[in-house]
């Protein structure tokens, strides 16, 4: 099967780059998954986990906070504000913040504070979600 | 004649000093190249966002996104980037310097500006001269990451689509080379010279180019910032290593003119003493 080259860029540096036959990612407006030769194409990426299916057949989760992807035929790039591949989530230090985002989205249900605590919340599941793989 | 406790008393001082500017400067080059580092791996995100956002934009002209308009300026903002301790030089006098400068220059009354401080040293210049500082952030880790900078930069972003102000001018120390940085100032919003990308692929917006331009200029605006406060932080701790180098050298030269001294005022005293013994044996005769 055809491979194509995916890297994903945070400003701490990048933290992921292989070959792979597939990329599942969570876009604002749905999934989409996106094989080697695909047309040029940018989309603006939700908070989720992002599937990279490798050749062999085995399959690879990456959590990612927002940010875009951009295709193009020979080359993927996911440009995110932070994003970690499964293997290294800190699960205890995601665990700290589920519990802390929880509380405070309980605390302030009518606050402009709101749809922060609900995203870090959201980010907060993510990561667990993917470290466990259950996606 | 000289006090020969004395000399020997500034020698000791002097030489502790030294210890410890010689240790801050072993520190500031151990951290000035993990900074370089920091900023290096940040290029291919920027460069990366920098291509993506030209690609766009050139696309499709004028989408009235508002970050790419400009409008009549009614309030400008500052974004000061500069180091929470001293003892780095000239690092925060130039770069205040320049901004005040600036101000006085542009700006008849305190109602046209505002201040966002990062840094202690920034942040308090401005406080004391009663200048309107409406955001800042201070004790910033010496190697930042970019959650550290989410907050200021987001609310900067955000305070310019609302309309708080109608111009970002950000001010920051651009590392050149280890031993030389200027200060650089760089319009940040509204968007008014984003470099068309050459020669990229044009590209399928998923759903639009309009919504991708949403997710997109933030974005890239927040990583303008943070790739600034790389070069800053940088700048800082060349700044502080010069700093600390030239005083080292100092506290060198003033050892060997004090050990100088020290020595003429021993020998004196010793042929005093002299003198005195033969002058009272011969008083004896």
């Amino acid at each position: 099967m055809k491979t194509v080259t995916v890297n994903i860029v945070t400003p701490d540096g990048p933290v992921y780059d292989s070959e792979v036959s597939m990329v599942i990612a969570k876009t604002t407006s749905g999934e989409i998954g996106v094989l080697a030769g695909h047309i040029p194409t940018v989309a603006p990426l939700a908070i989720g986990a992002v599937k990279l299916k490798k050749a062999d057949g085995s399959t690879e989760l990456a959590a990612v906070s927002g940010g875009f992807i951009e295709v193009r035929p020979d080359k993927i790039s996911i440009l995110a504000p932070s994003a970690e591949v499964a293997s290294t989530i800190d699960l205890a230090r995601a665990k700290a913040a589920l519990a802390r985002a929880e509380e405070r989205v309980q605390k302030q249900k009518d606050n402009i504070d709101f749809k922060r605590a609900e995203l870090s919340l959201k980010r907060a599941l993510n990561r667990i979600n993917v470290h466990q793989g259950n996606i | 004649m000289v006090n020969l406790r004395e000399i020997k008393g500034r020698i000791n001082s002097t030489k502790s000093t030294k210890q410890i500017t010689k240790a801050m400067q072993m520190v500031s080059s151990s951290k000035l190249r993990r900074a370089e580092q920091n900023a290096k791996s940040y290029v291919p995100y920027m460069e990366k966002i920098q291509e993506v956002v030209g690609a766009i934009a050139s696309g499709t002209k004028d989408s009235g996104h508002p970050m790419l308009t400009s409008r009549p300026v009614k309030k400008t903002a500052y974004l000061v980037i500069g180091s929470d301790r001293g003892l780095a030089g000239a690092y925060n006098s130039s770069i205040l310097r320049e901004v005040q400068s600036t101000i006085n220059q542009r700006h008849k009354s305190k109602d046209e500006y505002v201040i966002l401080a990062v840094g202690r040293v920034v942040r308090d210049y401005f406080v004391k001269r009663d200048h309107n500082v409406i955001a800042d952030v201070v004790a910033l880790p010496d190697q930042p990451t970019f959650a550290d900078i989410k907050e200021i930069a987001r609310n900067a972003v955000g305070m310019f689509i609302d309309g708080t102000y109608d111009e970002l001018h950000m001010y920051y120390n651009h590392f050149v080379s280890a031993i030389a940085n200027e200060v650089t100032a760089k319009k940040v919003l509204p968007l008014t010279d984003i470099a068309p990308a050459a020669g990229t692929a044009s590209y399928e917006f998923e759903p639009s180019g309009e919504a991708i331009l949403e997710v997109l200029l933030p974005q890239y605006a927040e990583s303008l910032i943070y790739g600034a406060l790389l070069d800053g932080k940088a700048s800082e701790h060349s700044a502080r290593m010069t700093a600390m180098k030239n005083a080292t050298d100092n506290a060198n030269d003033r050892i060997s003119e004090l050990s100088l001294q020290y020595n003429r005022a021993r020998q004196a005293a010793i042929t005093q003493e002299i003198t005195e013994i033969v002058g009272g044996a011969a008083a004896l005769e």
